[in-house]
């Protein structure tokens, strides 16, 4: 599929082992300004793999990684990108409240040694507005259900202001209020221009989003373009041949959700 | 009040009050980095430090600093590069260090007592150079545990989302771990070697019943130490007891007396967090037509449920009933 609004985020011919088995073979995943792509697949098909590389978490083996026109070792605005990973260690050891999470997703446009000024306090108070837990600012992360939890994750990221964002299923584990809070603070952020790139197991709220899906199969890109092509639009079938209507994409995505084979 | 105004003993108090005040702040990173007992592994370096200062003539304080931050440089590296994790890290230098060191002290020709005060504290024969040199560290400790607070918080807090802000990662971890060590070589004088992580590691435990966030935590427990540090020598003082472990037994006595006071504030805290309700039908009809037909065989999860078969279908559970499906 050809991307004509500049690239933001370009991976080519990428290759990821871990631990000397290979995830990802030859995966060209090139997402444009402005654009919602999800990313779709089955559980080990690469996808958070595929996101973590794309962000710098984990090396390439082989081939290039590029944000906004930049190598990623030579990457240095780091405030443009925004991530929120699937699971967090946000709610493990000393206690921290909401607020003091979310503020660290400030720390891309704050340097070190600086005072929070008012705009860094506005930012946060507005983010976590958007997820609709502006009255739990003060609470403890670990009191809050793992739906919110998911949220200060997202909230965190939204603080920063990010020209990108990249989520790694947010809505695997999450309640159906959290799932729609998520969806609606990327609407907002989709409206106001920025780009997406989230990997998703099923569209669920997010569906009227997506503009674009890009499907992973054992390691490599086995489909890429409109979500309409894929069977009934959201409803993604298992793909077993005898219900799938007539010139539809056999894709394999699995009929599971996170509910209950999510890997941890 | 005499003994607490001799000279010796203002040194002592105002050796102890650093230390206790510098050992929680850097503590609280290192609790919430599950590396609890890093300061221990520390400690234990630090005997080849105090060895290597005992049989080459220089200040034993100086080569336990040197050692101490090298030891704690590799067992960050060692539990970063993945190939050990940090438990195990921690052991392998731990044993070295300590094995090492009492091998010096015996080749040096030195008794073992000669490093006595090094594992249990010396905090009422502590120099004025000493106390100098204790409150210049610690409050290096301090001042840059609380500077730094967002930053270190970050990396301690989600260390894969920290490294997507641009924040180095290793430099903030690297960080953590010298500022550790030093602090281990400050309290070396106070609480001795073997006694170090306790002050690293009860005010934290203390302090985390009752906060519920991260700076309040650190803030509590720097005030929970320099309490049982400084009650701790008082008390020594007057019931003739070595400080090093009257110090930490204060402080474990505080975890102990707030205990039952904080497992009530914590579950007041739980009953108290609000319930968010869904409104979801507790039966729903599947949008129809629903075009496949669930069947055995058909590639969906099949859930035995009360007198029929539920379909696991996207993430819904389907039964069949008469022409459509059910969400269960």
């Amino acid at each position: 599929m050809s991307v004509t609004n500049e690239p933001v985020l370009e991976v080519r011919d990428g290759a990821v082992s871990l631990g000397g088995r290979p995830i990802l073979r030859d995966v060209d995943l090139v997402v444009g300004q402005g654009e919602v792509v999800a990313l779709l697949g089955a559980n080990g098909s690469g996808k958070s793999t595929l996101v973590k590389a794309a962000v710098g978490l984990l090396p390439l083996a082989a081939g290039s990684v590029q944000l906004f026109d930049r190598p990623l070792h030579a990457f240095e605005d780091w405030w443009r990108l925004g991530y929120v990973p699937q699971r967090s260690t946000i709610a493990q050891g000393v206690p921290a409240t909401v607020r003091e999470v979310v503020a660290a997703g400030r720390l891309a446009r704050r340097g070190p040694l600086r005072l929070p000024r008012s705009a860094d306090r506005r930012a946060v108070r507005e983010a976590l507005e958007t997820v609709g837990l502006a009255d739990r600012a003060n609470q403890q992360v670990s009191t809050l259900s793992g739906g919110q939890q998911q949220r200060v994750l997202m909230a965190r990221t939204l603080a920063g202001g990010p020209e990108l964002l990249v989520l790694d299923e947010p809505n695997a584990g999450v309640d159906l209020i959290s799932q729609q809070a998520i969806a609606d603070a990327l609407a907002t952020r989709a409206a106001a221009g920025s780009t997406i790139l989230v990997v998703l197991h099923e569209l669920g709220p997010f569906e009227p989003l997506i503009g674009r899906t890009v499907v992973l199969r054992e390691g490599r890109v086995a489909y890429d373009g409109p979500p309409t092509h894929l069977a009934g639009a959201g409803h993604l079938d298992a793909g077993h041949g005898e219900h799938c209507e007539p010139g539809e994409p056999i894709v394999h995505v699995p009929p599971m959700s996170g509910l209950l084979g999510e890997e941890r | 009040m005499d003994i607490l105004t001799a000279a010796f003993m203002v040194r002592a108090l105002i050796a102890a009050a650093v230390t206790g005040l510098a050992a929680p702040a850097i503590g609280t990173f290192l609790v919430q980095r599950r590396l609890s007992l890093m300061g221990d592994g520390i400690g234990h370096i630090s005997v080849t430090g105090v060895a290597l200062g005992l049989l080459t003539g220089t200040s034993p304080t100086l080569t336990a600093v040197v050692v101490a931050i090298v030891g704690a440089v590799a067992i960050e590296l060692i539990r970063a590069s993945g190939r050990a994790s940090g438990d195990v890290a921690l052991a392998l230098i731990f044993y070295g260090g300590l094995a090492g060191g009492l091998m010096l002290v015996s080749l040096g020709g030195k008794g073992i007592a000669s490093i006595n005060s090094y594992l249990f504290g010396s905090l009422l024969s502590i120099s004025p150079t000493d106390v100098w040199v204790s409150v210049g560290l610690a409050g290096l400790v301090v001042a840059l545990s609380l500077s730094l607070l967002p930053q270190l918080f970050s990396v301690s807090n989600d260390e894969d989302f920290a490294r997507t802000t641009g924040l180095s990662v290793r430099f903030y971890n690297v960080l953590i771990s010298v500022l550790a060590a030093v602090t281990v070589s400050v309290a070396m004088r106070t609480v001795g070697l073997l006694l170090v992580s306790a002050l690293l590691v009860i005010p934290v435990a203390t302090a985390q019943q009752f906060s519920r966030g991260f700076r309040s935590t650190m803030l509590a427990a720097m005030v929970a130490g320099l309490l049982a540090s400084v009650v701790g020598v008082a008390l020594s003082a007057y019931a003739d007891l070595p400080p090093g472990s009257t110090i930490v037994l204060v402080a474990l006595l505080g975890f102990a007396v707030t205990a039952p006071v904080g497992m009530v504030v914590q579950r007041r805290r739980l009953a108290r967090v609000p319930f968010e309700m869904a409104e979801p039908p507790a039966e729903q009809a599947v949008e129809e037509p629903h075009r496949h037909a669930h069947g055995p065989g058909c590639g969906h999860l099949a859930i035995e449920h009360g007198d029929h078969v539920d379909y696991i279908h996207d993430g819904h559970r389907h039964a069949v009933h008469g022409g459509h499906y059910d969400e269960h």
